[in-house]
């Protein structure tokens, strides 16, 4: 049975790919939540995060081997890095696509038409300015395999990945619970009227909440970079999938986000070992299909404008 | 703070309010994008080689200026545009048709006809063959996805993915793929094979997506169209894997003592295809002045309102989507008969979008716009590219059309040559009244 031959080792993959949909998957469940859009030029702005994490790694590392602290360092640098690009992007992003359209208050299809232009333009731009090339990463610390759990290996990279989306995961529920910014997105989310004529600008919390979304999916640019490589193309499939994770978890639901990435990673991984690795990403949209056809509003289901 | 400072500050505050000084900023940085654009190429070893070589370098001068340009126009529209506007209301009161005397609209008809038959035979092999497999299909497959963006206000992403059925039906019938069906047919036998093929697709995945918020139709049409590229790349033993099936037949005629054969010339499936376009115009030029397309347009303005006028809603839509469909797998068999080939790497997303953008630069909802739209946006990249001077890089075609798409957003959402009706929609949307597409859905929650 396939299950159990490889399970606990789908597991620990599933779970570092299911946190790097998940820290993708909340991008799009926070500018639904305020919005109730889908952006998907959020694929482009996982793809500046890759390339600013390459370019910060690439000019501080040449071709050293950092090791024990200085790999510490670098990671977090690379996340920064990678969160920093992300956040320019989907800042950019929403002052060019979507705040004219708002402005003329235009049809729904006029966002979405002018959010798949932005993305083939940035990532044709990005194939154009950096070369069409997959390149990688120089790596920051030495990948081996640091404990062993019913048989799997689990590598440093998984790792890495776990520790650096659970702190980010973290400081957004924080974030979104306690700040005053958090308050306001909660506030827009709910009833975007209201929090105007209560004094929120309206504006400005679209704006940061893009930033946000930007530098989560900027960072998981850069974590996902670290082992595939980065190439301009390399946003599509994981954005597709991490709306796929959010609208499992129920979109505009920030831990329904969390929890959709981590179960679309695992079930990935177990089609990966039963059916075979050209069959993932059927597997993928399969789910997304059979999700919204069963239970459109997902696991945890819709809502708008709760703490976390 | 000292007196010069405040007033900077002041100076600076008066510019970030004033819409002619912001205006001005957005016009510049746009001519830097385009000098961007039209730069020179980088590489990941040499990332700022690219923006070097087109922004630090003399060239910016021109595109700084042109901005300068597209913002003064802006600004004399802006400043003198109401009298402009009174003035021209003088001159056209009433319905604004562009030419509202019929016969003078059939008399065009006829003459753009005319020219397309005739001036195709002047042309050399090159420019006849792009007129064939780059413009021809994608004039019929824009007029196609024009029912489902245009009319019904639904978006599709996965448009190709029918082509591809249709390309692959189409292999099918006539016994080149590597499984047989029982008899093998000439291809104008197999295309009411392909077509049907096509519509059952969209029927099938239209009827469950069409029932929740349309937002939710991009993305499973999205997910669907690489699915069925996955799955022909990978069923190997069903449609010949990535490397794709050859020696699909030519069309040949042999009825009623008529005996012709399609070859490798472009001409006469030039024809055929023009033949084939104006059929469907003239069939979806009825069917949107029909009760069908009035039910399109009712859902497209108020879905709420339509359902309440006992529309059913999910029939129409999902009509529109299976439309759509099959005219994408019509346009994707008469392409495999005339190139002999298909591959799963000729269904990429980028051909979906490719296929919007031609919509939506054209005008939604408009046939004209969508014939003219498809015809310019697929010609100019050909032309561009053979012209000596510019230097125009295929590869960056997406850069240019992604951009297109966002600059006609802002700015005419209706497209170039625009529908009337689809007009007057955005305008009433955008001042609160409908919603100009069937993207809302009928309730607040995702299911419509």
């Amino acid at each position: 049975m396939c299950f159990t031959q490889n399970f606990s080792n789908a597991i620990v993959l599933g779970l570092a790919d299911g946190f790097i949909y998940a820290l993708i998957a909340l991008g799009y469940t926070l500018v639904y939540g305020v919005l109730q859009l889908i952006n998907f030029a959020h694929s482009e702005v996982f793809m500046s995060g890759g390339f600013a994490g390459y370019f910060v790694l690439n000019a501080i590392i040449g071709t050293g081997q950092p090791h024990g602290v200085a790999s510490f360092g670098l990671v977090v640098l690379g996340i920064l890095g990678g969160a920093a690009g992300g956040g320019v992007i989907a800042f950019l992003l929403e002052r060019v696509a979507y705040r004219p359209l708002r402005r003329r208050n235009a049809p729904k299809l006029a966002f979405l038409i002018s959010a798949i232009g932005a993305s083939y333009f940035l990532y044709n731009l990005a194939g154009k300015e950096f070369g069409r090339d997959s390149v990688s990463i120089p790596s920051p610390f030495t990948n081996g395999t640091v404990f062993t759990v019913f048989g799997a290996q689990v590598q440093t990279y998984y790792l890495v990945i776990a520790v650096a989306a659970l702190v980010m995961l973290a400081l957004l529920d924080r974030l979104v619970a306690v700040t005053r910014l958090g308050k306001g997105i909660r506030a827009v989310a709910q009833d975007a009227e209201t929090a105007s004529l209560m004094g929120v600008n309206i504006d400005r919390i679209i704006s940061q909440t893009f930033v946000i979304g930007g530098l989560l999916g900027g960072a998981a640019g850069f974590l996902f970079g670290l082992s595939s490589g980065v190439v301009y193309t390399m946003g599509f499939t994981p954005a597709l999938k991490a709306f796929t994770a959010a609208v499992l978890g129920g979109i505009g639901n920030i831990r329904g986000a969390v929890l959709g990435g981590l179960l679309l990673g695992i079930a990935e991984n177990l089609s990966v070992t039963c059916i075979g690795f050209q069959w993932r990403d059927v597997m993928a949209f399969g789910i997304l299909v059979v999700v919204l056809l069963v239970r459109p509003t997902g696991i945890l289901g819709e809502r708008l404008g709760r703490s976390a | 703070m000292s007196a010069a400072a405040t007033d900077r500050v002041l100076f600076v505050r008066g510019l970030r309010t004033n819409t002619d000084a912001r205006r001005l900023f957005a016009c510049l940085v746009g001519g830097l994008v385009l000098a961007l654009m039209t730069g020179p190429s980088g590489s990941a070893s040499a990332p700022t080689s690219g923006f070097t070589g087109s922004i630090l370098n003399p060239r910016v001068f021109g595109f700084l200026g042109f901005g300068a340009a597209i913002w003064l126009l802006m600004t004399v529209r802006h400043r003198f545009g109401d009298r402009i506007r009174a003035a021209s209301d003088r001159v056209q009161a009433g319905p604004r048709r562009l030419f509202p005397d019929r016969r003078v609209r059939y008399g065009i008809y006829v003459v753009v006809l005319a020219i397309a038959i005739v001036y195709p035979m002047h042309l050399s092999s090159f420019w006849q063959e792009v007129l064939v497999d780059q413009v021809g299909v994608y004039v019929l497959l824009a007029v196609g996805l024009n029912v489902v963006v245009g009319y019904a206000g639904l978006l599709d992403l996965g448009y190709i993915a029918f082509y591809a059925i249709g390309a692959y039906s189409a292999a099918y019938w006539t016994g080149a793929l590597p499984i047989h069906p029982f008899v093998h047919l000439n291809p104008f036998w197999a295309i009411p094979f392909a077509i049907l093929a096509a519509t059952l697709a969209g029927v099938i995945l239209g009827a469950p997506t069409l029932r929740l918020r349309g937002d939710y139709l991009a993305i499973v049409t999205l997910g669907f169209g690489e699915i069925i590229q996955i799955v022909a790349t990978n069923l190997t033993g069903v449609t010949g894997g990535a490397q794709g099936v050859i020696g699909i037949p030519h069309f040949s005629i042999h009825l009623f003592g008529i005996r012709y054969a399609w070859g490798i010339n472009n001409l006469p499936y030039y024809y055929l295809l023009l033949g084939f376009v104006v059929l469907v115009l003239v069939l979806f030029r009825s069917l949107e002045s029909s009760r069908v397309g009035r039910f399109w347009t009712a859902i497209r303005e108020d879905e709420v309102a339509a359902e309440a006028s006992g529309i059913n809603v999910l029939k129409y839509k999902v009509m529109a989507f299976a439309i759509g469909a099959s005219t994408s797998g019509f346009a994707g068999m008469l392409t495999a008969s005339k190139i002999a080939f298909v591959e799963p790497g000729d269904f990429t997303v980028q051909l979906s979008i490719l296929i919007l953008v031609l919509v939506i630069f054209g005008g939604m909802g408009s046939l004209p716009g969508a014939v003219v739209g498809a015809a310019v946006l697929q010609w100019a990249p050909w032309y561009l590219r053979e012209h000596p001077v510019l230097g125009f890089q295929q590869q960056d075609i997406y850069i240019y059309l992604g951009a297109l798409l966002v600059v006609m957003m802002i700015f005419r959402p209706e497209g170039m040559i625009p529908s009337r009706r689809r007009k007057r929609e955005i305008g009433l949307a955008e001042h609160g009244v409908g919603h100009a597409d069937a993207l809302s859905g009928t309730g607040s929650g995702p299911v419509a």
